[in-house]
């Protein structure tokens, strides 16, 4: 096994020892079981859509319903990322965990890129699993399903591995409190930011577009959540198009095919730049 | 052949702080050489250079004529660090299989066994780190050290949480490395250790080297002690003008019970080195 698969599977062991896992199977399933109570009851309460109807009742339900379920599944997977990277290199290296591991052969920036590797393994897999029941639960519950199914959990998944870059190299430099403390407040940050864009865009602000776009460009794990939303029902279209496409919570936009690479980039580049600082790091 | 660890004028300042002024020391293949040396010295900061866990602000370090730090000097050497923790959550063995992972050893059970069996954990293999005592932690941690069987050890103060045995232990186990020719860089607080068990011996102080040499080097004969019918007296001569002392001390009518050569103690030494470059 290599240095950084080393350094990967004592991640995952600690996630199952420390009964990590344990916890967010729990708190996810208490999560899961109130969507489920609020989407039948959401549902039910609802009724059939009557004939003549300009707004689609299901899909406005089940479009908002499941946009609010993937917010959260952003939140969950962006606490996972931020619990599994925060302490890591600053925090670990205080208490002494650190030194006996990066004087082997393999050295820092393996340790680190072994460390991310399974935190954003973790957290993206958990963003994937989350959504996938979301939709399973909605499309069963309400009888609607999104237009493409697949896409939004894999830029759900995406934003969970940007919130994990971000954290691990904010450990490099900030100590435990203070580095989650940051990545919590920049991932509000990034939705505010979001939020302000569809704000600018519906009320033509030039000013608070711009907000919106930089934001998205510095912070993607908002436009990947944009993005998905979008994906929810990039086919629906009148009234019902409108009204869903402006979407709980940051709204929904589409992206263009600029996203992937970007996103791809983004977390190379930030990986990296922790990585060289960390290397330069006196432990 | 280079030398197991070798620092040439070595500085490291953190902001306005110097913590070493010009180091220089060398640690030849399968010597013993201990750092001494009070709080602050400069001593750990030397040993995580060599290690390649602090950058140098002047100056070079090297392990088998590789730079401290490089892949190369990793891969030769094994680590204690003065103030370290293993996860709690891990077993002892399983500590050990980390390293041997790390550290691409191929030695698998045997090894960490045989490992295990030297620092006297071998009936707490099982056990998780966060049940063991602060000297089990201790052992495992030489354990963990001499993982892959590095030709370079570094061990910043290995003993200082080890009861009297288990420091004996320690003594022995280096002595045992020694023979197998295995380098170690030892920095200890606890001088009779160092007195001990290394080859040479260096003192710092203010990120200086004070003194260093061999330990009968350093410590001097410092006069005679003899035992007369009148009680003990002290004189201040060489071992060499002892013979004739003692035959003026009997041609005076005294009877002799027993003479010795007193030496200074390397806790002498140290103090007079320390308290010599004293502020």
């Amino acid at each position: 096994m290599t240095g950084i698969g080393v350094i990967a599977a004592a991640t995952l062991r600690e996630c199952t020892r420390r009964r990590v896992f344990g916890v967010i199977i729990v708190l996810t399933g208490l999560f899961l079981a109130l969507y489920t109570l609020g989407t039948v009851t959401a549902f039910h309460h609802l009724g059939k859509p009557a004939p003549g109807d300009n707004v689609d009742i299901t899909v406005l339900a089940g479009a908002t319903l499941l946009g609010l379920a993937m917010f959260a599944t952003l939140f969950l997977s962006t606490v996972v990322a931020v619990f599994l990277t925060f302490n890591v290199l600053r925090g670990d290296a205080e208490q002494g965990l650190l030194q006996p591991m990066v004087v082997r052969p393999p050295g820092r920036v393996v340790f680190l890129a072994g460390r991310f590797g399974a935190a954003a393994l973790v957290s993206a897999v958990y963003a994937a699993t989350v959504y996938a029941a979301a939709v399973v639960i909605t499309g069963l519950v309400g009888g609607w399903w999104p237009d493409e199914v697949v896409l939004p959990g894999v830029e759900l998944a995406a934003g969970a591995a940007v919130v994990t870059a971000i954290s691990l190299a904010g450990s490099v430099y900030l100590s435990t409190i203070a580095n989650g403390i940051a990545v919590l407040m920049l991932f509000g940050a990034g939705l505010v930011g979001g939020l302000l864009g569809q704000i600018g865009d519906s009320i033509h602000s030039d000013t608070l577009s711009s907000i919106g776009t930089v934001t998205s460009w510095a912070l993607p794990f908002e436009a990947l959540y944009q993005s998905g939303l979008h994906a929810l029902t990039s086919e629906t279209s009148g009234l019902t198009g409108v009204i869903v496409h402006l979407g709980p919570l940051g709204g929904a936009q589409p992206t263009g095919p600029l996203l992937a690479p970007w996103v791809l980039g983004y977390i190379l580049v930030v990986v990296s730049l922790a990585g060289a600082a960390f290397a330069r790091r006196d432990l | 052949m280079p030398d197991a660890f070798a620092a040439s004028v070595l500085e490291k300042r953190y902001g306005g702080v110097t913590a070493l002024a010009g180091v220089s020391l060398r640690v030849g293949e399968g010597e013993l050489v201990g750092l001494l040396g009070p709080n602050g010295a400069g001593k750990s900061t030397l040993v995580k250079i060599g290690c390649g866990l602090v950058r140098p602000s002047g100056g070079r370090a090297e392990v088998f004529g590789r730079p401290a730090g490089s892949r190369e000097a990793r891969r030769a050497l094994g680590y204690l660090a003065e103030l370290f923790r293993f996860p709690g959550w891990l077993r002892a063995d399983e500590v050990l299989r980390l390293h041997q992972g790390l550290a691409g050893s191929t030695g698998a059970e045997a090894e960490r066994g045989e490992l295990l069996e030297l620092v006297g954990l071998a009936d707490v293999g099982r056990r998780k780190v966060d049940q063991m005592s602060k000297g089990m932690q201790q052992r495992l941690g030489i354990a963990q050290a001499m993982i892959g069987g590095p030709r370079l050890l570094v061990l910043d103060e290995p003993t200082s949480a080890l009861d009297p045995a288990g420091r004996r232990t320690v003594r022995t186990l280096l002595e045992e490395l020694r023979g197998r020719g295995v380098s170690v860089l030892l920095n200890s607080h606890l001088l009779s250790e160092v007195e001990l068990v290394c080859d040479r011996v260096v003192i710092i102080t203010r990120g200086k080297v004070v003194a260093h040499g061999r330990p009968d080097e350093l410590t001097q004969a410092r006069g005679v002690t003899v035992e007369t019918d009148q009680g003990e007296q002290r004189f201040d001569i060489g071992r060499d003008e002892v013979p004739e002392l003692v035959a003026r001390l009997v041609a005076d009518g005294r009877r002799i019970y027993g003479v010795q050569v007193v030496r200074s103690t390397l806790e002498e030494v140290y103090l007079e080195a320390v308290e010599g470059e004293a502020p």
